[in-house]
C-alpha cells in the first residue's frame, strides 16, 4: 500500500482543465519531488493532496483513507509554504506548538514535542523570538519545525527554498535531506529547480502542462529521459537537441556532420527516420579534456563562440549543424573566441528521439 | 544661497505652515473647551477674553441640574442614547464589515466587483440626501424617535466604509497563513479567529473608531429622526440651548465638551492600533 496515491486526478477551474487525470503512487518514507516549469500543475497537485484545492475528478488516498472530501485538518499532513507562512503574532514556540494546541494535546506533550523539533532543527535558542526577528534561513527552519512537531503521515513542501539566496538555498537543501533521514516520513516536494529535484529526490516526477511526463529516480530521468521535454528540462546546462535524420548506420545532423548510430540504439531506428539527437554538454568534450573512458566516440570540429570558465570546467558555446550547442571542457585551459577545437561525442551517451512524437526511440 | 541654508529655510517654512494650519484647526476646539469653563458674559465680551478670568464649573452643574441651577437639560438621557446608538451601530457595522471585508478579500463570487462598487457608490451619497425618504419610511414603520431607527441608519452609513477598510486589511494578510492554520488542524472558522482576526485587529480597531465617531457626532439625520429623550443624541441635544431669542453659549460649550471627551478617550485608548491601522499598507509593502 502506498503512503499517498493519486488516481486519475483532474483539476479544472470552470472549463479550464489544469491537471489532466494524473496517476502517482508514493511509497512510505519516500522523498518524491514534483518538478516542472511554471504552470505545469505541480503546486496545484500538491495543494490537492493537502486539501487546499478540491479535486474535480479522480481519487486521492493518504495511507488507506480516501481523502477526496476531507478538509486539510483531517488529512494528517504538514505543509511548508513558499513564504513560510509563520504566524507573525506568535513567537517561535507558539508557532511550533500551534497545531498540537489545536489538536488539544496537553501542555506537557506540546512542550516536549516543541523542544524535540527545535533540537532537531537547531532553533532551541530562537523559541522566544517572533518571526519578524528571524533571518530567512531561521524562518525556513521554524516552518519545517512546525511541520515535524505533529508527526504527520506526510510532509508537503511547496517551493520552500525559492525565497532564499543561492548560498542559503544549498545549505537548506542539505538540511532538508538530513531532516528526511532523521524523521523518515513521506515527503512530497514541489520545485521548479531541477538541481533541487536531482539532489533531494528518491524519485522525480516531471510535469508539463498538467501531465506527468516521466517518473523515475534522478539517475533514471537523467540518463534515460523519455522525451525531448524531460531531456531539455533535467540537467544543467540542458541537453543539446539537434534535428537529424537516420541514413543507414549514421545519424546525419547536417550535410557535412554525421555520427554513427550507437549499437544500443540500432534496433530502435530505421533508415530515413527523422529524429532529434540529444547530446549532454558533459558528453561533448574537446580532445584531452573529457571524462569518458569509452572507445565509442565521434569527432566533430567546433568553433568557440563563447567560453565561460566555471572553475573546474569551462562551458563552451558553439554551433553544430546550424544549431547552438554547449560543450564542456574539463580540466580547462584558456580558450580564445574563434578558436577551432576538435570535440569528441560519447556515443554511448547519445540520445535519439522520434522527431514526430518527441519520445525517446528506446521508449518506442 | 548655500544648499544647507536653503534646506533650513524650507524646513522652517514647513514648520510655520504646519503651525498655522494646526492653529486654524485647533482654535475653535480650544475656544469651545475654554468657554465651557466660564460664564456667558466672558464668552460674549468684546474685545474677546481668551483665558477664563473666573473659571467655573457652573455650566456643567447647570446642565446636569445640580445646585440652584434652573436649566435642566436631560444630558444623561442624551448621553445614554448616544452611547447605546453609537456602540450598537458600531458593533453591528464591525461585524458586517468583518464578514463582508473577509468575503471580498478571500472569496470569488459572481458580481463581486459590481457589489463592491455599489457599496462604495452608496458611501458617496451624502446621508442628508437620504433624510426625506428615510423619514417617510421610518414614520410608516414606527421607527421615528426610537434608538433602533437611528441604529439602522448608522449601520447602513458605516457598513460600506468598514467593509472597504477591513477588506484592505485582510488582503494584506497572505492567504497562506490561513491555509497553514487549516493544515495545522484548524477549521476555516478557527483559522479566521486565531490567525487572521488578530492580524487584522489594527484595521478592525481603526474601522471601529471611525464608525463610532461617525455615529457619535452625526447631527443632520439624528435631528430629523429623533424627537424626545427616548432617542435624542448629544449633538441633537445641543439644540436645547437655543431659544427663540437667546443662545446659552456657555451651556452649549459645556455639553460640547461632554460630547468630545468620550471620543477623545476612545481614540486615545486605541491610538496604538489606529496608527498601526492607518499606516499598515505603507509599512508592509
Amino acid at each position: 500500500m502506498s503512503a499517498i496515491s493519486l488516481s486519475k486526478v483532474v483539476k479544472a477551474y470552470g472549463k479550464l482543465e489544469v491537471v489532466h487525470g494524473i496517476d502517482l503512487q508514493i511509497a512510505h518514507n519516500e522523498f518524491v519531488v514534483l518538478v516542472g516549469p511554471s504552470g505545469c500543475g505541480k503546486s496545484t497537485t500538491l495543494r490537492m493532496i493537502a486539501g487546499l484545492e478540491d479535486i474535480t475528478d479522480g481519487d486521492i488516498r493518504i495511507g488507506d483513507r480516501l481523502v477526496n472530501d476531507l478538509p486539510p485538518r483531517k488529512r494528517n499532513i504538514s505543509m511548508v509554504f513558499q513564504n513560510y507562512a509563520l504566524y507573525p503574532h506568535m513567537n517561535v514556540r507558539d508557532n511550533l506548538g500551534f497545531g498540537l494546541k489545536i489538536a488539544g494535546q496537553p501542555p506537557r506533550v506540546i512542550e516536549e514535542r516543541v523542544m524535540e523539533a527545535a533540537e532537531i532543527l537547531g532553533i532551541s535558542e530562537l523559541l522566544e523570538r517572533i518571526p519578524a526577528e528571524l533571518s530567512g534561513g531561521q524562518r525556513q527552519r521554524v516552518a519545517m519545525g512546525r511541520a515535524i512537531v505533529r508527526h504527520p503521515e506526510a510532509f508537503l513542501f511547496d517551493e520552500p527554498l525559492s525565497n532564499l539566496d543561492a548560498k542559503l538555498r544549498v545549505q537548506m537543501r542539505t538540511e532538508i535531506k538530513k531532516l528526511h533521514h532523521k524523521v523518515k516520513t513521506t515527503v512530497v516536494y514541489v520545485t521548479h529547480d531541477q538541481v533541487e529535484a536531482m539532489t533531494l529526490a528518491d524519485r522525480i516526477v516531471i510535469m508539463k502542462d498538467g501531465y506527468i511526463e516521466q517518473v523515475g529516480t534522478p539517475m533514471d530521468v537523467f540518463n534515460h529521459p523519455v522525451n525531448t521535454f524531460v531531456a531539455g528540462f533535467i540537467g544543467s546546462p540542458p541537453m543539446n537537441l539537434i534535428p537529424a535524420r537516420i541514413a543507414g548506420d549514421a545519424v546525419v545532423l547536417s550535410d557535412d556532420v554525421a555520427v554513427p548510430v550507437p549499437d544500443r540504439l540500432k534496433a530502435h531506428v530505421s533508415d530515413g527516420m527523422a529524429v532529434t539527437a540529444g547530446i549532454r554538454p558533459d558528453d561533448m568534450t574537446p580532445v584531452g579534456h573529457g571524462i569518458h573512458d569509452t572507445d565509442q566516440m565521434a569527432a566533430v570540429e567546433l568553433t568557440v563562440e563563447l567560453a565561460e570558465l566555471l572553475g573546474t570546467e569551462t562551458l563552451i558555446y558553439s554551433h553544430l549543424a546550424g544549431h547552438e550547442v554547449q560543450g564542456k571542457m574539463f580540466d580547462p585551459r584558456d580558450v580564445a573566441e574563434g578558436e577551432t577545437l576538435e570535440f569528441r561525442i560519447a556515443l554511448d551517451k547519445l540520445h535519439l528521439f522520434d522527431a514526430q512524437t518527441g519520445r525517446s526511440v528506446r521508449a518506442g | 544661497m548655500s544648499r544647507a541654508l536653503k534646506r533650513q529655510l524650507r524646513a522652517i517654512g514647513l514648520w510655520v505652515a504646519t503651525f498655522v494650519l494646526m492653529v486654524i484647526m485647533c482654535v475653535p476646539g480650544l475656544w469651545v473647551v475654554l468657554s465651557a469653563f466660564r460664564p456667558n458674559r466672558e464668552i460674549l465680551a468684546k474685545p474677546p477674553i481668551w483665558i477664563p478670568e473666573n473659571p467655573t464649573l457652573n455650566n456643567f452643574a447647570k446642565i446636569f441640574g445640580i445646585g440652584d441651577a434652573q436649566v435642566a437639560i436631560p444630558v444623561l438621557s442624551y448621553f445614554w442614547n448616544s452611547m447605546v446608538i453609537a456602540m450598537t451601530s458600531t458593533i453591528i457595522a464591525l461585524f458586517i464589515g468583518m464578514a463582508g471585508g473577509y468575503a471580498f478579500a478571500r472569496f470569488r463570487f459572481r458580481f463581486k466587483n459590481s457589489i463592491f462598487l455599489g457599496l462604495m457608490l452608496f458611501r458617496a451619497v451624502p446621508g442628508i440626501a437620504l433624510s426625506l425618504p428615510v423619514f417617510i419610511l421610518w414614520s410608516r414603520m414606527g421607527l421615528i424617535d426610537t434608538q433602533m431607527g437611528l441604529i439602522i441608519v448608522y449601520v447602513s452609513l458605516n457598513v460600506p466604509f468598514t467593509i472597504w477598510l477591513i477588506d484592505g486589511f485582510f488582503r494584506q494578510i497572505p492567504i497562506s497563513l490561513s491555509e497553514a492554520a487549516q493544515v495545522d488542524g484548524c477549521t476555516r472558522w478557527q483559522a479566521f479567529w486565531k490567525i487572521e482576526f488578530p492580524l487584522a485587529r489594527s484595521g478592525i480597531a481603526a474601522a471601529g473608531v471611525f464608525a463610532f465617531l461617525t455615529s457619535w457626532n452625526e447631527f443632520a439625520l439624528a435631528s430629523q429622526l429623533t424627537r424626545s429623550t427616548d432617542s435624542k443624541t448629544l449633538p441633537v441635544g445641543l439644540m436645547d440651548f437655543t431659544a427663540q431669542f437667546t443662545i446659552d453659549w456657555a451651556g452649549m460649550c459645556a455639553m460640547a465638551v461632554i460630547i468630545i471627551v468620550p471620543a477623545l478617550i476612545l481614540t486615545f485608548l486605541v491610538q496604538k492600533h489606529l496608527i498601526a491601522g492607518l499606516t499598515f499598507g505603507g509599512v508592509k509593502g
